[in-house]
């Protein structure tokens, strides 16, 4: 069998899927006898022009989200010539934590970061331009969209690979998955089919919870549900697949698995806190400090793809 | 231009409010067309996602209804778990520039038809005062490409 052609790209992320491929060590040794990366910005240095004259690729794996022209552009071209495209990590599958950005509008996005962190110092307030004259002639540079998106927003997409980064696990899967070269059925999720829960090992006793605090406010239990001992822990909504990483490191789940056979990975979760939270007396708004900040909470990883998507005053969004 | 007229989608509980609203038609109460009413089995039933989904399809208000706390509801507690769900909703609403005001709760039981009727009058008129949701606005740009 000839070897796959793949390419993988990095979109708007943080590089950290790529340095989550190579956490797969020596297995990677085994994986490349079957592969050939054709183009891997972060590894090799490949110019666009390459990737346009490429002939047909076997895979595309992407990860980072849609959050400017470039992106759409590249992940558009991915699509057009790759039999396979594979959405890696949590900001491919579902736009990642710079969706968050997606609750304002692009300036004031910008206008956060280029004139209100209180470490920038622009007061002329310098905003980057498209278009920058050189001695040598006009640079351009690609714009920002109004919102963050996921790659399916833009790509028909194969295979999904969740995770901020993927898990080894899942990463070794999906090669051999894409070597075996079985089709699978649309929109194919490479993970548990069940919630973190299901892979957890605390132990969970009364399935009630009187407040949801923050966690800089208790002493955390090793053994005991989070949840129990008050504190967010996304397991509920979150698909599995990662072995429970996080908890076991005693640090509740954030829910970069994503979400599972739901549109919208926040509403599944305020509907399991429903069900735990005292049913006693109306919660009152203190009982709820650990969602202060309801969407950064809920959906930390998620906002682009759930189902509203951004704020009211941003047009578009959502699924 | 006509006045503004809300669009709501109502989820009544079987065995409370959906019967309250019958009584409400049985005893000629008078409210507003503006109400679709689903019925469900329970408040408990009314997963967020229906909410967040009505809002989204332009919904302009979602009236939950349901039996009175703390011990009418038929399957013991589905009632205060929607309290709860409703109250964590409405943070998120804020956070997300929608009116809290657009999702309301309501305990009406079987024998309250002009609880209902007036329940809804009044919501109808607060909506009115509202005026449209503002999610409904330029709303389809990922959408299309399902």
């Amino acid at each position: 069998m000839s070897k796959l052609k793949v390419a993988v790209y990095w979109a708007a992320g943080c590089g950290g899927c790529d340095v989550g491929l190579l956490d797969v060590n020596e297995a990677l040794l085994e994986v490349l006898k079957d592969i050939d990366i054709v183009f891997w910005p972060v590894a090799m240095d490949v110019k666009y022009k390459d990737l346009e004259s490429l002939p047909n690729l076997d895979v595309a794996i992407v990860n980072g989200s849609i959050r400017n022209e470039e992106n759409e552009h590249i992940v558009k071209l991915l699509r057009s010539k790759a039999r396979t495209l594979v959405a890696f990590g949590s900001c491919a599958c579902e736009g990642g934590t710079q969706g968050l950005a997606n609750l304002g509008s692009k300036q004031d996005m910008l206008k956060t970061v280029y004139e209100e962190t209180p470490t920038t110092g622009n007061p002329q307030a310098v905003k980057p331009s498209r278009v920058f004259k050189a001695p040598e002639g006009e640079l351009y540079l690609p714009d920002i969209l109004e919102l963050n998106k996921p790659i399916e927003s833009v790509a028909k997409v194969d295979y999904y690979v969740s995770g901020c980064p993927p898990p080894v696990k899942l990463i070794l899967r999906l090669f051999q998955i894409l070597t075996a070269g079985n089709a699978q059925g649309p929109k194919f999720y490479i993970g548990s089919d069940k919630s973190v829960c299901d892979e957890c090992r605390r132990e969970r006793v009364s399935k009630t919870v009187q407040s949801m605090n923050r966690l800089y406010r208790r002493a955390l239990d090793p053994e005991k549900c989070f949840l129990e001992q008050g504190l967010l822990c996304m397991g509920p909504a979150t698909r599995g697949g990662c072995g429970a990483k996080c908890v076991e490191a005693n640090v509740p789940c954030g829910g970069c698995g994503g979400r599972l056979n739901v549109s919208d990975q926040g509403a599944r979760m305020i509907g399991a806190l429903g069900s735990i939270l005292t049913t006693d007396e109306p919660i009152s708004i203190g009982a709820l400090e650990a969602l202060k900040d309801p969407v950064g909470a809920l959906y930390k990883y998620c906002f682009s793809s759930s189902l509203i998507g951004r704020g009211v005053r941003v047009g578009g969004g959502g699924r | 231009m006509s006045e503004f007229e809300p669009n709501i989608v109502c989820f009544a509980c079987n065995w409370c409010t959906y019967a309250g609203a019958d009584m409400a038609g049985t005893s000629k109460f008078q409210y507003p067309p503006n109400l679709k009413i689903v019925r469900v089995m329970c408040t408990g039933r009314v997963n967020p996602e229906f909410v967040l989904e009505a809002l989204k399809k332009g919904a302009d208000g979602v009236f939950i209804g349901g039996c009175h706390p703390p011990s009418d509801c038929h399957y013991v507690n589905g009632n205060l778990k929607a309290r709860n769900r409703v109250q964590i909703l409405k943070l998120l609403l804020t956070q997300l520039g929608v009116e809290p005001e657009r999702l309301r709760l309501e305990w009406i039981s079987a024998s309250e038809g002009e609880e209902f009727s007036r329940k809804v009058r009044e919501f109808v008129e607060e909506l009115k005062r509202l005026g449209p949701n503002p999610l409904k606005e330029s709303s389809t740009e990922l959408s299309e490409l399902e």
